[in-house]
C-alpha cells in the first residue's frame, strides 16, 4: 500500500436505542486514501459527518462495515478489526489527533500534559520536556503558564495546549478537528506553518477546517462527505 | 503477541436464586488496565471477587500467568498458593481502606509487611522503601508512625495503594477506588493511580460506576449489566459511540458538571 490511510466502502449509522430506536445514517460506500505529505480537507455543511469520519479513522467511532487500512511500520493494519491493544500502539506511535477540546486532566501542568505523548513513545522524559516548551512557547503559551494544570486556561489556550500535545510527536498521520477553532490570526498562523512541516516530512494529514484561509493555505483536496450520505 | 496475564473463560457464578455472572471471558495483559463499569447488582464486585480468588467460580476457569509456571487455573492452586499470589504478585485495593489496611499498626508498618511477605528482612531498608512509598503517595513522611485511624479517608486510601504497589505486583484489583472521597481528593487519587500503574506498568482491574474515573484509568472498559458483558472495547469507543442500549443509558445519565 502506497498511501497511508486506505478508507473503502465505509458505512456508518447510529442507532439511539434510548430514543426509541432512532436509526441516524451518516455515510455509505465512502472511500477515501490518503498519501504520505498529502493534506486532506473533509468539507460539507454541519452534520455531513465529517468529524464522524475523523473520529472513525481514529477508531474512536466503530462503524458497521468497511475497513479503514493504516499503514503502521511497515505493516498494513485494519484498524477496524484490530484488537484494542493494537489500535493502542497504533494511537501511540502512527496516528495523532487533534480534538476541538482539550480532555483536562485534573492537576498535570500543561507542559507534563504535552510531553505525555512523546514519553509514551519511549522519548526520555527530559528531551519530551524541553520539546515540549519548544512547542508550547511556538504557539505563544506563556512561560509562567507552562507549570499550571490547563484546567483554568482561556478556550484558546487550551486549544494550543491541544495542539502542541499532538504536534510534539512526529506521527506519520495526523486528524485535525478544526484545530484553528479558537484562534487568533497569528497562531492560526503557527498552526498552518507546523501543518507544513508535517506534510513536508512525509505526514498524511486529514482535518477539518471551517476557516477558508487556513483550509485553502494547508489542503490539497477537498473531500466532500456529503456525496456519501446514507439513505435514511 | 505475547501471552495474556489473565485468561477469563466462560466464567459463571450462581448463588442459590442469583445468577452473578455469565459467561464472561476475556484476556488481559501485562500494563493494560480493564475497567468494569456497571450499576450496582450487575455483577462486577463478584467478578473482582473470583478474580482474585476469593471466590472460586461456579463454571469456567480464571488462568493467571503464575511464575515459573505460567497460565494456571487458579482454581487448581492450593489455598496457600492463593494467599501467596494475593500477598506478592497481586495487589488488592478495596473501596474500604479499613478492609485493606491494619489499622492499629503503624503507615510505616502497613507498608513493610508486604515487603516482609516477598522476603525482605532487613529493617532499615524495609523502612527506607517505606519512606520512599509515603513520599510517592504525597503522605507526610513524619505520619510514618502513626496508625491509619488518626489519618483521612483519602489518607487511607492513598496508604493501601503505597501497601499494595511496594512488593511491585503485575496485577493489582480495585474496587471502586476512589469511592466515599472527596471530588478534590478524588481527582488527586486518580492522578497518583494513574501515574503508578503506567510507570510501574502495572496491569489492572477496576471497578466502578464511575464512568470518569475509567475514562481517566482503564485502556479497555467492560460493560456489565445483570451478569453479563453486554459491551467491551477501548475505553472512548465504548464511551463515545456506545452500541448496546443499555451501554447508552449509562452514558446519558451522567451530569456534565
Amino acid at each position: 500500500m502506497t498511501h497511508m490511510i486506505e478508507v473503502t466502502e465505509l458505512h456508518k449509522t447510529f442507532t439511539l436505542h434510548t430514543q426509541g430506536g432512532t436509526s441516524i445514517p451518516v455515510f455509505d460506500q465512502l472511500s477515501l486514501a490518503v498519501a504520505p505529505g498529502e493534506c486532506v480537507a473533509l468539507y460539507g455543511p454541519s452534520g455531513a459527518g465529517k468529524s464522524t469520519l475523523l473520529r472513525s479513522i481514529y477508531a474512536n467511532y466503530r462503524p458497521q462495515s468497511g475497513a479503514i487500512l493504516i499503514r503502521h511500520g511497515d505493516r498494513t493494519v485494519d484498524i477496524l478489526a484490530a484488537a484494542p491493544r493494537e489500535v493502542l500502539d497504533i494511537r501511540r506511535h502512527t496516528m495523532g489527533y487533534v480534538s476541538q477540546f482539550l480532555r483536562v486532566i485534573p492537576r498535570i501542568p500543561a507542559v507534563d500534559v504535552v510531553a505525555d505523548p512523546l514519553i509514551q513513545t519511549g522519548v526520555a522524559s527530559e528531551v519530551a520536556k524541553e520539546r515540549a516548551v519548544a512547542l508550547l512557547e511556538r504557539l505563544r503559551i506563556p512561560a509562567s503558564l507552562h507549570q499550571l494544570a490547563p484546567a483554568t486556561f482561556s478556550g484558546g489556550e487550551q486549544q494550543r495546549v491541544n495542539i502542541a500535545r499532538c504536534f510534539v510527536v512526529d506521527y506519520p498521520i495526523l486528524l485535525l478537528d478544526e484545530p484553528t477553532a479558537s484562534l487568533d490570526a497569528r497562531n492560526r498562523e503557527t498552526v498552518i506553518e507546523l501543518i507544513g512541516e508535517a506534510k513536508a516530512r512525509g505526514a498524511a494529514l486529514v482535518g477539518i477546517f471551517h476557516d477558508d484561509e487556513v483550509r485553502e493555505a494547508v489542503a490539497d483536496r477537498l473531500f466532500e462527505v456529503e456525496t456519501y450520505q446514507a439513505a435514511a | 503477541m505475547t501471552t495474556a496475564l489473565m485468561r477469563v473463560r466462560n466464567l459463571d457464578k450462581r448463588f442459590d436464586t442469583i445468577h452473578a455472572c455469565r459467561n464472561v471471558s476475556f484476556e488481559l495483559h501485562q500494563g493494560e488496565v480493564l475497567g468494569v463499569v456497571g450499576e450496582s447488582g450487575s455483577g462486577k464486585t463478584t467478578l473482582l471477587r473470583c478474580l482474585s480468588g476469593e471466590m472460586l467460580p461456579s463454571a469456567g476457569t480464571v488462568e493467571y500467568d503464575v511464575r515459573m509456571r505460567g497460565l494456571t487455573d487458579i482454581a487448581a492452586l492450593s489455598e496457600p498458593e492463593r494467599r501467596l499470589l494475593r500477598r506478592t504478585d497481586w495487589g488488592i485495593v478495596h473501596q474500604n481502606p479499613r478492609d485493606g489496611l491494619r489499622m492499629n499498626i503503624s503507615a510505616g508498618g502497613n507498608v513493610g509487611e508486604r515487603l516482609m511477605a516477598v522476603g525482605a528482612r532487613h529493617y532499615g531498608e524495609i523502612r527506607g522503601e517505606a519512606v520512599d512509598w509515603l513520599e510517592r503517595v504525597e503522605l507526610d513522611q513524619d505520619r510514618i508512625d502513626d496508625a491509619p485511624s488518626t489519618f483521612s479517608g483519602g489518607m487511607q486510601q492513598r496508604l493501601q495503594i503505597a501497601r499494595n504497589l511496594v512488593s511491585k505486583p503485575r496485577l493489582v484489583f480495585m474496587d471502586e477506588p476512589t469511592g466515599g472521597l472527596d471530588v478534590s481528593v478524588q481527582a488527586r487519587l486518580l492522578d497518583l493511580l494513574r501515574g503508578l500503574v503506567r510507570d510501574l506498568h502495572i496491569a489492572a482491574i477496576v471497578v466502578t460506576h464511575d464512568l470518569a474515573v475509567v475514562r481517566l484509568l482503564a485502556d479497555r472498559l467492560m460493560v456489565m449489566r445483570r451478569g453479563e458483558v453486554v459491551e467491551s472495547g477501548l475505553t472512548d469507543q465504548v464511551l463515545d459511540d456506545p452500541q448496546h442500549a443499555y451501554t447508552q443509558l449509562l452514558v446519558s445519565s451522567v451530569l456534565q458538571p
